[in-house]
């Protein structure tokens, strides 16, 4: 198990570059890109198939298994809704 | 051996998100951001499942379907709905959250030996996933709902004495409890504490809602927004998973970045917004006498646009509840070929949600180079010809450049006053969110035009179409 420093380390880091990336998106495309990071937060998925799937009580998996569904429609609609509403913009 | 997998394609999907994001700089590459969203996503999810641990394969399948099953017609909603479908993604989210770290807790306190293993800091970080996943899952709902109008949840701020005392209780207790468990984690009453805070962090959530107000909506899902990746960033802490508190922090920084972004656009702070109830509707504040607005007539209207050489659209809120993007392309259309140039002018809290007014305008295959941010077109305001406001209210008002008593005061606008021709199209008489008088409808230069914003656009094409005017 990583300790708690590295895990603090790897977190303010990638805040700095989410900052760094994120300031940098065009302004036209902020419904588009609060979709996209939406979808891309619902890696909470991999947290819920391991609360799924692995040999646990009923109770714990179906917890696990609503959040389950929870994320992957996140993940389904956020990527979808994201590139119908970019391909508008790039047919100009 | 799948351990190492799983670390490789960690970092192969933390790279992918990156890049995600980096593509969304410009239009042009943004799709290829989507492609390596979807491939570091499907990299991650492979990746965990192929563990041995892993053993309830159906019961994946099965919740993978349903994801689906919901998924694809929420992706499918019209464009002027997509500020609700985002408040329900950002609940989903913090759902999955709140439920994941509870599985985590009582399966900690079930293990051989009980809590007492459990560091302070992953204690702590369970605590903050909980509070944070719930109070985005219910906070976000009634966002969700204010937005669709859902009969039962008021739209107008809902404010009472004493308010910010409860809603900072709630929370102040709920974190009070998280300290006591962090403190005692293999205490006898640490179950029931645990629930309590989940139960406490729900009500929150709809409390911290109930007194926003439509206006305030762009900010406070942009919020909602970091919050729910905070929480997928707690529940990293807690799983010990890097790549989860590296996506969730991608996520938390745009929120921050659009909160911070929409704040500015209104001149308030982050307490401002969630503590101060705005659009309570204020009394008229404008000292001096009553002046009246002017009616113009469709015909009048449609003049004025033909003699124009370059017209400014101010679209706003009203223009998506009359879904009148399509016809606003149609008036686009009738004056570019009659040689005028027209440029649209988009305040960056115009509608309910960051980019609202972009995307609905290019769904109408508007090109994006004729929209043009505030602070960009305002210069040229004082020599446009006319300026059309379409049901954009406060973010037009000049009273917020002077008007110290009003909760638009100091609001950068858009300079709508300065052209030489307002026509304002607006679907009512009544104010707008703010609840406060517009002063830009009663200027000598400015001309009404009432009616829901689709078919005064309508009425204005046909002028153009039936070559009534020459």
């Amino acid at each position: 198990m990583s300790d708690f420093g590295s895990m603090l380390f790897v977190f303010v880091l990638a805040t700095f570059i989410g900052l760094g990336v994120i300031r940098r998106v065009s302004r036209l495309l902020y419904t588009p890109l609060m979709s996209l990071t939406n979808a891309i937060s619902a890696i909470a998925v991999v947290g819920s198939i391991a609360v799924a799937g692995a040999d646990h009580p009923l109770t714990i998996r179906i917890l696990g298994g609503v959040a389950l569904f929870a994320s992957m429609t996140n993940i389904v609609s956020g990527f979808m809704i994201t590139d119908r509403m970019l391909k508008m913009f790039k047919k100009q | 051996m799948t351990h190492i997998i799983s670390e490789l394609a960690a970092v192969l999907a933390t790279a992918l998100f990156i890049f995600a994001l980096y593509w969304m700089n410009d239009p042009k590459t943004a799709r290829r951001g989507v492609t390596a969203g979807v491939t570091g996503m499907a990299v991650a999810v492979i990746a965990t499942w192929i563990q041995p641990e892993i053993v309830h394969h159906a019961w994946i399948v099965g919740a993978i379907i349903l994801g689906f099953a919901v998924g694809v017609p929420l992706s499918r909603v019209p464009l002027t709905a997509v500020p609700q479908r985002t408040a329900l993604s950002h609940a989903f989210g913090g759902l999955a959250a709140g439920l994941v770290g509870t599985a985590e807790y009582f399966l900690w306190i079930g293990e051989a030996g009980g809590a007492a293993h459990i560091t302070p800091f992953r204690m702590g970080a369970l605590v903050v996933e909980v509070i944070l996943g719930f109070l985005t899952f219910t906070g976000s709902l009634m966002a969700a709902g204010k937005l669709q109008e859902v009969k039962w949840i008021p739209q107008r701020p809902v404010t009472y004495p004493g308010q910010n005392v409860v809603n900072l209780g709630v929370l102040a207790l709920a974190v009070g409890l998280g300290v006591a468990l962090v403190l005692h984690p293999d205490a006898v009453w640490g179950g029931k504490a645990f629930m309590a805070i989940g139960a406490l962090a729900l009500i929150f959530g709809v409390l911290l809602i109930i007194p926003i107000g439509g206006a305030d909506m762009p900010t406070v899902i942009s919020i909602l927004n970091a919050y729910a990746g905070l929480a997928a960033v707690a529940m990293g802490f807690v799983l010990d998973s890097k790549l989860l508190v590296t996506a969730g922090a991608l996520d938390g920084s745009s929120g921050l970045i659009l909160s911070i972004i929409m704040c500015r656009a209104m001149n308030r702070s982050f307490t401002n917004v969630l503590f101060g109830a705005f659009g309570k509707a204020q009394p008229a504040l404008v000292a001096g006498e009553k002046k009246e607005w002017k009616q113009e007539t469709v015909e009048g209207a449609s003049q004025l646009l033909e003699q124009a050489r370059n017209v400014v659209i101010i679209p706003g809120y009203g223009m998506a509840v009359a879904q009148a993007q399509h016809k606003v392309r149609e008036l686009y259309d009738a004056l570019t070929k009659r040689g005028v140039t027209v440029k649209f002018a988009i305040h960056p809290v115009a509608g309910r949600m960051p980019g609202h007014m972009n995307v609905l305008l290019a769904e109408a295959n508007i090109p994006y180079s004729a929209l043009v941010e505030m602070d960009e077109i305002n210069p040229e305001m004082p020599q446009t010809d006319v300026a059309l406001v379409l049901g954009a209210n406060d973010v037009v008002n000049p009273a917020a450049r002077y008007a110290k008593a009003t909760p638009i005061y100091g609001m950068p606008i858009i300079d709508a006053d300065k052209a030489k021709t307002v026509l304002a199209v607006k679907r009512s008489k009544n104010p707008g969110f703010a609840g406060i008088d517009n002063e830009l409808y009663v200027l000598d230069n400015t001309w009404m035009l009432f009616g829901d914003a689709k078919a005064v656009l309508a009425d204005l094409v046909k002028q153009f179409g039936s070559g009534g005017i020459h």
